[in-house]
């Protein structure tokens, strides 16, 4: 399958129309996705006419998007007007949003496609896609084992050549890990550089939307399209878009990277390799590797796992069955409200709206929250620390490649565990990314991550690129 | 209303009044009471999946406005979650300010001399509205319940006061000038029967200097006359427990308009845990300098200024009850406007507090021009009292020139020539009644003033018409 850079040149050229690419999508869903369960809803009809009139605009000489007629998948924690957007969760089921995500009204206005939505863990609370309402997402390059989540079915979805890019949210990992797990490069942007307006909340200050792609250039034209200020998102930085695919071929001569002890700790050996290869790799194209420690992030998990369910044990109030989704009817509307909430949320979103409840109860604030966020505050000061040594961290994205089906379901601690590299950066709100280096023993992906601080996204993508570019050496 | 010997109550109050902006506290929908249900309401303002909220500037300005009013420190704040599940809330979380309100430390100066203290005064969101239909008329076992989100989100400013009101009396005092300044400000338009201003009384009652009692809060009490009542029944229902050797239990009171009586709610050990944490998706507030002085700058004056001010135009005692009524009803710019155009004080005074008072629609058609040009003909006895109130009614209801006005209801025939020459047609009518008016019987005035009236339909200046009487009769001499 070619790239989103070259469908969207060859759409604008004439070499292809966006008709027949959304074909091409759409043969590979009907192929795949009864096995992978990667989409929730192929908008079939929605894309053939944003398709045609990508179509009609290049007939017409009209100006057209950087993403004119490619094909693109959307988690379906993402809203979009008069699709049907679940979260994978029984208690939104039937709910069509009345209006659309930013960055969904963004990837359209630059003439993407949109397939569909892909299946995610319920309200993106997981690292597997287990949890989701409507059964797991297989990953396309094993079937019998996870795709990573929460972005599972977006992951899956370009892994499996459906589209070329997709879009899913990060709140602990949940682009990076999958990205890893399924051999894609992914990005956690930094917060506030894309826009959340639309993204359902799971948890408010750490959730950012990101890209996934095949390749480094997709994956930065993409998050150039959705990136830059918007007024709807008061938490929105400032600043418009920054220029990324113009920097892609940068390198990293001059750059030091530091290669962070703790992010690989307790990574399998085949992963560890890895991450030292990448570190080579960067030398060799003149970076300077710097050996370093941040202990503070092995504080990461635990503060995560307060502030995380916290926040979604307030965001996930609403879904009372008051106004939208699923009710089930009772004597009064307590009994209603609690009714719907126990048939419409799953065990994994039961079992953190209750962690967060009580971290956040009189009498408990002080010892779990207030504890959490100083932790999160020592995070950021550890990070910008480390950032005036060096300009780039080096780690694992995850300790392990995709692992089986029910091998970690019914234990949450090593679920949890699957991002114990990854949480770090969301709870700094920094920038990462994953991108793909090397095979393990059972051949399948790993990924290493590379970190920056805010707003550092063009030298994470030069930086990856030149990973890209030994990797295929 | 006293309380039985060796007793004081200590009140303090928390009033919620909405913000006059034209749009919501988070999202761009109109703020706008009466509209037809769920007709100003978007993703943001119902809570839906995946909304954000964004602040509304003129809501902040506002709120300091109404902070500098009351003498409070305006300071960087930040905004809550507090979490509770209620059906007319769409988030299940209401987003207000906790421990770093917009506004802190302030106080406000009553008529009588006395001052409250104002503890905090900070922003939050309204609720939406329910209705519940059938079975028991409230939430819990109604057959069926209606909500309207058009209140949903509108800006609302909590005044909390230190409790350092003593009396029901001082209580309606403080909500009466804290309404005065509410609308001075232009942060609300102080409507307690649109339900614009709300209140919530804390009593408790001690002996005097000892140390307070446990307190009972009251909710929703939507009148003055509300509040005075609920504060009175209360503090004698507690001092019944105690003097009966009982003790008072912390809870939340509902009041009964109806039975004039107060009811228990909710104990406190039955309060929600409100679980507040920062709100995440919304930035800290920290207004400039700049705009905190242009705010400040902005302030016109506040009831007890204009007061002062309209009193000091008096020579000697100045009628207090009716100034404090004007200023309140914001009529006062009326009495100064004539006052100005050369009309008499008590006269413009009196008609401020009677007829443009009285106006079911509001001054809003009535011009100081116009006010003052008919007060100046009333007072120049080119109108009657009676023709000056019908002159102003319309002006109330509809607008307009006075003399157009005058012109068009039949009053200018009463201009000084023309009652002089009603007059003179009575005297030649009348030549007897006449002659014993000329030799000095005054009680035939009012036979002419009598009939003059008859003539005019009731529309004559009885001054004037004496007035002319007494020129003719000085003619006569």
């Amino acid at each position: 399958m070619t790239s989103a850079t070259q469908i969207a040149r060859d759409v604008k050229s004439g070499a292809t129309s966006a008709e027949a690419e959304l074909e091409k999508s759409l043969a590979a869903v009907r192929a795949r996705n009864e096995e992978l369960n990667v989409f929730l809803y192929v908008d079939e009809e929605g894309a053939r006419a944003q398709a045609r009139a990508v179509d009609a605009r290049v007939k017409n000489g009209e100006p057209l998007g950087a993403l004119a007629g490619v094909p693109i998948a959307l988690k379906d924690n993402l809203c979009q007007r008069g699709v049907p957007t679940t979260c994978s969760s029984r208690i939104l089921e039937g709910w069509r949003p009345p209006y659309s995500a930013t960055v969904v009204e963004r990837v359209l206005a630059a003439g993407a496609v949109a397939l569909g939505k892909t299946n995610l863990d319920e309200f993106a609370m997981g690292s597997s896609t287990e949890t989701s309402a409507f059964g797991p997402t297989r990953n396309p390059l094993d079937p019998s084992r996870v795709p990573g989540g929460s972005s599972g079915g977006s992951a899956a979805a370009v892994a499996a050549n459906m589209t070329t890019i997709s879009l899913g949210s990060d709140t602990g990992g949940s682009i990076r890990q999958p990205a890893a797990l399924c051999g894609l490069v992914g990005m956690k942007p930094t917060y506030g550089l894309v826009s959340r307006y639309g993204l359902v909340a799971f948890a408010s200050s750490l959730d950012q939307i990101g890209p996934f792609a095949k390749n480094v250039e997709d994956a930065a034209l993409l998050l150039e399209v959705i990136a830059g200020h918007d007024p709807m998102d008061s938490t929105s930085l400032p600043e418009a878009s920054p220029s990324l695919v113009a920097h892609v071929n940068d390198g990293v001569k001059g750059k030091r990277v530091g290669l962070v002890r703790e992010l690989i700790e307790g990574a399998d050996d085949e992963v560890v390799e890895a991450v030292s290869r990448a570190a080579a790799a960067l030398r060799e194209a003149g970076a300077e590797i710097v050996e370093l420690s941040i202990p503070e992030t092995r504080l990461g998990l635990s503060a995560y796992y307060l502030l995380a369910p916290a926040e979604a044990s307030s965001n996930l109030a609403r879904f009372d069955g008051v106004r939208y989704g699923l009710r089930v009817d009772a004597e009064d509307v307590t009994a209603m409200n609690e009714a719907t909430r126990t048939l419409g949320f799953g065990a994994e979103v039961k079992r953190r709206i209750m962690l967060g409840t009580y971290a956040l109860s009189a009498g408990y604030y002080d010892a779990y929250y207030g504890q959490a966020l100083k932790v999160r505050t020592q995070m950021i000061s550890a990070f910008r620390s480390a950032y005036q040594k060096v300009d780039l961290l080096l780690g694992a994205t995850t300790p392990s490649v995709a692992f089986k089906f029910g091998e970690k379901s019914d234990d949450p601690m090593a679920m949890y565990l699957s991002d114990v590299f990854t949480i770090p950066t969301n709870l700094a709100g920094e920038a990462a990314l994953s991108v793909p280096f090397g095979v393990g023993e059972t051949g399948l992906p790993i990924g290493v991550q590379l970190l920056g601080p805010g707003r550092s996204e063009a030298s994470l993508f030069a930086a990856a690129r030149v990973l890209e570019i030994a990797r295929a050496s | 209303m006293a309380l039985p010997e060796g007793w004081e109550m200590v009140v303090g109050l928390e009033v919620h009044a909405e913000l006059r902006t034209a749009t919501k506290l988070f999202c761009g929908c109109a703020n706008m009471f009466g509209d037809d249900p769920n007709t100003n309401i978007c993703p943001v303002c119902l809570g839906l999946p995946g909304s954000l909220p964004v602040l509304n500037e003129r809501a902040v300005e506002l709120a300091m406005a109404l902070g500098f009013a009351l003498h409070c420190t305006v300071a960087p704040s930040t905004f809550h979650r507090k979490n509770y599940f209620y059906p007319d809330m769409p988030k299940d979380f209401q987003i207000s300010q906790y421990d770093l309100p917009i506004n802190s430390g302030g106080y406000l100066d009553l008529l009588d001399g006395s001052r409250v203290g104002i503890e905090r005064a900070h922003m939050e969101e309204d609720t939406g509205k329910s209705t519940h239909l059938g079975g028991t008329g409230r939430l819990q076992g109604a057959d069926r319940s209606l909500i309207d989100y058009n209140r949903s989100g509108v800006p609302l400013v909590e005044i909390v006061s230190a409790p350092d009101i003593r009396n029901a009396a001082q209580a309606r005092a403080y909500a009466s000038e804290l309404r005065g300044i509410l609308i001075a400000t232009g942060a609300s338009d102080g409507r307690m029967e649109e339900g614009s201003m709300r209140m919530d009384a804390n009593v408790s009652v001690r002996r005097p200097h000892e140390p307070y009692g446990t307190r009972c809060e009251i909710k929703n009490l939507n009148s003055l006359r509300s509040l005075v009542r609920a504060i009175e029944f209360e503090a004698l229902r507690q001092i019944e427990v105690l003097e009966a050797g009982g003790s008072i239990r912390q809870e939340t009171r509902h009041w009964d308009e109806n039975r004039g009586e107060t009811s228990t709610m909710r104990f406190k050990e039955e309060a929600e845990d409100y679980r507040y944490f920062r709100e995440p998706d919304l930035v800290d507030l920290a207004p400039s300098e700049e705009w905190q002085a242009r705010v400040q700058s902005g302030l016109g004056p506040m009831p007890a200024q204009r007061r002062d001010e309209l009193a000091s135009l008096f020579e000697g005692d100045a009628p207090g009850e009716s100034i404090a009524l004007a200023v309140d009803l914001d009529l006062d710019r009326f009495v100064r406007a004539a006052n100005a155009a050369g009309v008499d004080l008590v006269l413009a005074l009196n008609r401020a507090t009677n007829e443009l008072a009285a106006s079911e629609t509001g001054v809003d058609a009535l011009s100081e021009e116009a006010f003052c040009e008919t007060l100046l003909m009333e007072q120049r006895g080119e109108l009657s009292a009676t023709q000056t109130k019908t002159v102003l009614a319309e002006l109330l209801a509809h607008g307009g020139e006075p003399k157009v006005i005058a012109k068009a209801k039949g009053f200018e025939q009463l201009s000084e020539d023309s009652l002089a020459t009603t007059i003179d047609g009575l005297i030649s009518a009348h030549p007897q009644e006449w002659g014993r008016y000329v030799e000095g019987d005054d009680k035939l005035t009012q036979f002419f003033i009598g009939q003059v009236m008859k003539l005019t339909k009731g529309q004559a200046n009885g001054k004037a018409v004496v007035e002319v009487l007494v020129e003719r009769r000085a003619r006569r001499h």
